[in-house]
């Protein structure tokens, strides 16, 4: 065993920290988020030319990294960012479904991807689906060489400025099984796709997909038709790694914040950290951070193991950054009183995205209830 | 990164296994496991088997005797016993007066009292806390004065564990009231045969003996058994509830707690199905077991960084807290596992030799008194609020 970061890793980590401590400050960060696209090309570009979108992949695709902990220590910086580009959308979700799934040809999208020139969402959840990663109810029906798709897709991350679209549909079974699902790589301007874009509270940008008798060619399917549920699978377990870990990076901010203000901010003539009433809140709060902490590193580095150790350690991680991270926001935000309720102080847009990643590919009470069906399918 | 582990540490579990295996014998592991009352015989049988394998003292430095372990092969170590149902070792001499006398012990007590702890020549125990003095420990007021070349000790001591069996006693006397409490404090090592110590036991609200009240009047202590400096005993009070931070969350015991929790709830039905497949029974299932395989990572990662020792207060302090909380969480689930067989309570049952019936399942005796007995571990060692005082004090310099 060992608790130590490779070299590189370590490297990757300062880079990216230095970077963002540059050119990444909250307040552009926000003027960004209000963008169109709701993110900057611009920056996407530097990010990559910084090789970050390169470190999310495997060398065999062409990155130099794609590992548990090399998404773990990327993604604690993009927290303590608030990086609003699509590293989950275009490099984890869209980078893994191609990865697993496409052929050479297709594959070769990734090495645009990773050179932050093109961009791909995944359009899996449905408005009716919760977090549900079986549930599917857009259809595929054969239509000679292709198919006519018809479905809506719900709260798709950054899927209005993506260049292309992963979109799941179901071929066969029910609305429930996992077989019978397969995915198609399509461009976003592809006709009949109607997509309907905006800004989320925490800074982000998602759509609504509607497909309307959308006619695709056999070259569109990614991987064996009526088996994407493996891969959808696992392109979710890594975004559930990127996500807990990124919420370690917010929860530090939210932490530091609130310590310093404990120091400084006087009430009764005393600072205010000086009540034990506040003291035991925030040992409470620096104690279940370590938690969260260790249960990003069991995630990433169980990512390679069997199907039901690896869903079982991201379960746990999400459960733990889910409750954590809900925590750290409300006692962040309750510690600093009224400050912490303006936009301006900054706190909130941290502690937003840290209540937010609770609802991105399953919450709490979700991941606890996978984590007990895995066990049983373990037993 | 790497959560394996390497070939050698799988040697070296092997090795544990083997000798546990061997060494451990099946009716103590028996006993531990039916989760009956050990005597003192017990603690001594097993002590003895580890000092012979030379693994008793296992975070001790090896030039005293001790394992030189690391702190991946304390935590195989632990698993490992804990799984096997071997009983913990009593840490008062072992744990918790070792590492003093290591550090602040002149060279005699060192060649005096380190050996004998390793043999069982002595059994220490513990003079903190006092009536008066718990979470406030330095409030103590048990004094020692002066006289030619001893020290004359009156004043009272409380919830002295296992006191009924110990020779020796390590006690925190106030020898001075002048300037801070703090400074008036000494560490006094006192044998319990000196006439006027009297030992009272003090019986617990599930009926167990453990725990004692010591008396003492007017008790001459030779000078010689000071530790370090007079009026220095406050460093070496603190430095002993620090310092002992391997075993501190416990996560051996915990695992073996959750899968014995586990086995209950696979037993006892629920309109015919096992109860462990109720679903809310089975979520705050998953979720004490979530934040227990956190904590053994938490645990392992704190212990084994390289500024683990700058970071002792903090560190310790969450561990004891996530540790206790677990083992208190896993207690209160594994008592509403039983349903109304928790209530049944045949006090002669956790004995050795019991060979009536039991009532209801035969795991059920022992469960709701655990429960009861382990509310102590968010209160000794330094309450859980002591200790979140400690973190934000340490970390936030408040």
């Amino acid at each position: 065993m060992d608790f130590n970061h490779t070299e590189d890793r370590i490297m990757l980590k300062d880079m990216v920290a230095r970077f963002i401590a540059d050119n990444y400050g909250l307040e552009e960060r926000n003027k960004v988020a209000a963008s169109a696209e709701g993110f900057s090309r611009d920056v996407w570009g530097q990010f990559a030319e910084l090789g970050l979108i390169g470190a999310l992949f495997s060398e065999e695709d062409g990155g130099f990294g794609g590992a548990g902990f090399d998404i773990a220590i990327l993604f604690e910086e993009l927290g303590r960012g608030l990086v609003v580009e699509p590293f989950v959308a275009s490099g984890i979700l869209g980078g893994t479904m191609l990865s697993l799934l496409g052929n050479d040809s297709q594959k070769a999208l990734i090495a645009d991807i990773i050179a932050g020139t093109h961009t791909v969402a995944l359009a899996h959840g449905e408005p009716t689906s919760h977090y549900d990663l079986s549930h599917v109810e857009t259809s595929a029906v054969p239509d000679g060489e292709g198919w006519i798709v018809n479905g809506s897709k719900a709260v798709v991350l950054n899927g209005d400025s993506a260049d292309s679209l992963i979109v799941t549909v179901r071929v066969s079974g029910n609305t429930w099984d996992e077989d019978g699902l397969s995915a198609f790589l399509l461009p976003a301007t592809t006709e009949g796709l109607e997509i309907r874009g905006y800004p989320t509270i925490d800074g982000l940008h998602a759509c609504e997909v509607s497909l309307n008798n959308v006619r695709l060619g056999a070259e569109t399917l990614l991987g064996d038709s009526g088996k994407a549920y493996p891969a959808i699978e696992m392109a979710t377990a890594r975004a559930n790694v990127a996500l807990s870990s990124e919420a370690i990076g917010l929860m530090e901010v939210c932490r530091d914040m609130t310590i310093e203000y404990l120091q400084t901010r006087k009430q009764f003539g005393v600072a205010i950290g000086k009540f034990q009433a506040l003291q035991h809140r925030m040992a409470t709060v620096l104690t279940e951070i370590e938690q969260a902490r260790s249960s990003v590193i069991n995630a990433a580095g169980r990512l390679d193991l069997d199907r039901v150790e690896r869903e079982k350690a991201v379960s746990s991680a999400k459960v733990l950054a889910g409750r954590i991270g809900r925590l750290v926001a409300e006692e962040a935000i309750q510690m600093h009183g009224g400050i912490a309720m303006t936009w301006e102080y900054g706190l909130a847009h941290f502690a937003k995205r840290l209540v937010m990643i609770d609802h991105q590919f399953g919450d709490v009470d979700y991941h606890t209830a996978r984590y007990v069906s895995l066990s049983r399918q373990a037993a | 990164m790497d959560l394996n582990y390497s070939e050698e540490e799988l040697a070296f579990r092997d090795e544990v296994r083997e000798f546990l295996a061997s060494e451990l014998p099946s009716s103590l592991a028996e006993k531990v496991k039916t989760g009956k009352r050990l005597v003192k015989e017990d603690m001594e049988s097993w002590h003895a088997i580890m000092n012979k394998r030379g693994w008793l003292a296992e975070s001790w430095p090896v030039e005293y005797g001790g394992t030189g372990w690391n702190a991946v092969q304390q935590q195989i170590f632990d698993d490992e016993s804990c799984a096997a149902g071997a009983p913990r070792t009593v840490p008062f001499g072992l744990k918790m007066l070792a590492p003093v006398l290591m550090k602040y012990g002149s060279e005699e007590q060192k060649r005096t009292y380190l050996p004998r702890i390793l043999d069982g020549s002595d059994w220490w125990c513990q003079g903190y806390s006092e009536p008066g003095a718990g979470s406030d420990l330095a409030s103590l007021k048990t004094n020692a004065v002066r006289d030619g070349d001893h020290y004359v000790v009156n004043g009272q001591k409380t919830w002295t564990t296992l006191g009924q069996y110990a020779n020796m006693i390590f006690c925190l006397v106030r020898t001075s009231n002048e300037g801070k409490r703090q400074e008036g404090i000494s560490f006094l090592l006192i044998d319990m045969k000196t006439p006027g110590i009297t030992v009272r036991p003090i019986v617990l609200l599930e009926g167990s003996r453990e725990v004692n009240e010591v008396f003492f009047d007017d008790v001459r202590v030779p000078v010689g058994n000071l530790v370090g400096e007079e009026n220095k005993g406050w460093t070496y009070a603190k430095y002993l509830l620090t310092h002992e931070r391997t075993n501190i969350a416990n996560v051996g015991a915990n695992k073996v707690s959750l899968a014995h929790l586990k086995y209950i709830a696979e037993n006892q039905k629920v309109r015919g199905r096992p109860l462990i497949e109720d679903p809310i029974f089975a979520a705050r299932l998953a979720q004490i077991e979530i934040d227990l395989d956190a904590m053994a990572t938490t645990n392992l990662r704190l212990l084994s960084s390289p500024d683990s020792v700058a970071n002792a207060g903090p560190m310790s302090s969450m561990l004891k807290i996530k540790g206790t909380e677990i083992r208190q969480a896993l207690n209160d689930l594994t008592r509403r596992a039983l349903g109304p067989y928790a209530m049944p309570f045949v006090s002669e049952a956790l004995e050795t030799g019991y060979n009536e019936e039991p009532i209801g399942p035969d795991y059920a005796a022992p469960v709701s008194q655990e429960y009861f007995n382990n509310r102590k571990i968010t209160i000794y060692g330094g309450s859980n609020e002591i200790q979140r005082s400690i973190i934000t004090k340490m970390m936030m310099g408040l």
